[in-house]
């Protein structure tokens, strides 16, 4: 990825990446409390590590959910974080309805696990700054995002 | 008003299960759900979140945004794993025989407020 607009911003290193073990409901979530702990320690301000902690959270729930597995990359430079969370599942068919508040094509399992309610990628998108989808049916998904440091 | 979870402890006649030793920890607002999507959408850190759901994910979703004490509602017991994993993050655990109703009205009482009230218009 090149650098934007020119202005020689330092494009976002690579620092960790996690994996997500799909279907695994009991461990659902320790991979995004794991890159908190990581941000956490490199000293990244708690509003931040908040925004980080929700959308990697609600990301590695869909990669559990829906993926069937996959792997979360932490990128860092000194004005941004960067997330991508990619799965090998069966990617979304309607990215548009995705996107939308409420709507959701969760099992009753996991709305039992209060997850569910077609909030994940709104919320994702809420809590970021930069966010690109790349999905394709059969195809998995890929989630880019950024969140700007203050 | 921002009361400690010791004193939340008190108003519902809670029980700790964990977390002892962060109960003096000030609460400056209250969340209650199921939904741990709405949780992670609406709640704000320093929070005390009250839920009748008591799985894994409810305390990884406590840690994620940045909830300072969970109370169990209704009575309802986590599994130890989930008080091992809520002692690992140092997050309180309490559980109350009070319906999520009567918990939160209590709550409500003492002066705590949700976001809704405590940032009027704040679309989360």
């Amino acid at each position: 990825m090149s650098a934007e607009d020119g202005q020689g911003e330092a494009a976002p290193e690579y620092l960790q990446s996690f994996t997500i073990v799909g279907g695994d409901f009991a461990a659902a979530g320790s991979v995004s409390i794991a890159a908190k702990n990581l941000l956490k320690a490199v000293g990244f301000p708690a509003p931040v590590l908040r925004r980080v902690a929700i959308v990697a959270f609600e990301a590695e729930m869909n990669v559990v959910m829906y993926g069937g597995g996959g792997e979360l990359a932490v990128y860092l430079s000194p004005t941004t974080v960067r997330l991508v969370i990619s799965d090998q599942g069966p990617g979304i068919g309607d990215l548009e309805l995705a996107m939308q508040e409420g709507w959701s094509t969760a099992t009753p399992q996991m709305r039992e696990m209060g997850f569910g309610a077609g909030m994940g990628l709104p919320n994702i998108k809420k809590n970021s700054d930069r966010l690109t989808i790349d999905t394709a049916p059969g195809k998995g998904t890929r989630l880019q995002v950024e969140i700007d440091l203050p | 008003m921002s009361p400690t979870i010791s004193q939340i402890k008190d108003w519902l006649d809670a029980e700790v299960l964990t977390g002892s030793e962060a109960l003096e920890r000030s609460i400056s607002m209250a969340h209650s759900a199921d939904l741990m999507s709405d949780v992670l959408a609406f709640s704000h850190s320093d929070s005390i979140l009250l839920t009748g759901l008591s799985n894994p994910q409810v305390v990884r979703t406590a840690e994620v945004a940045g909830i300072l004490g969970v109370v169990f509602v209704r009575g309802k017991r986590p599994a130890q794993v989930v008080v091992e994993l809520a002692e690992e993050y140092g997050l309180p655990l309490m559980v109350t025989n009070l319906s999520m109703f009567d918990a939160v009205g209590l709550l409500f009482a003492r002066g705590l407020r949700g976001w809704s009230l405590v940032e009027p218009g704040s679309a989360a």
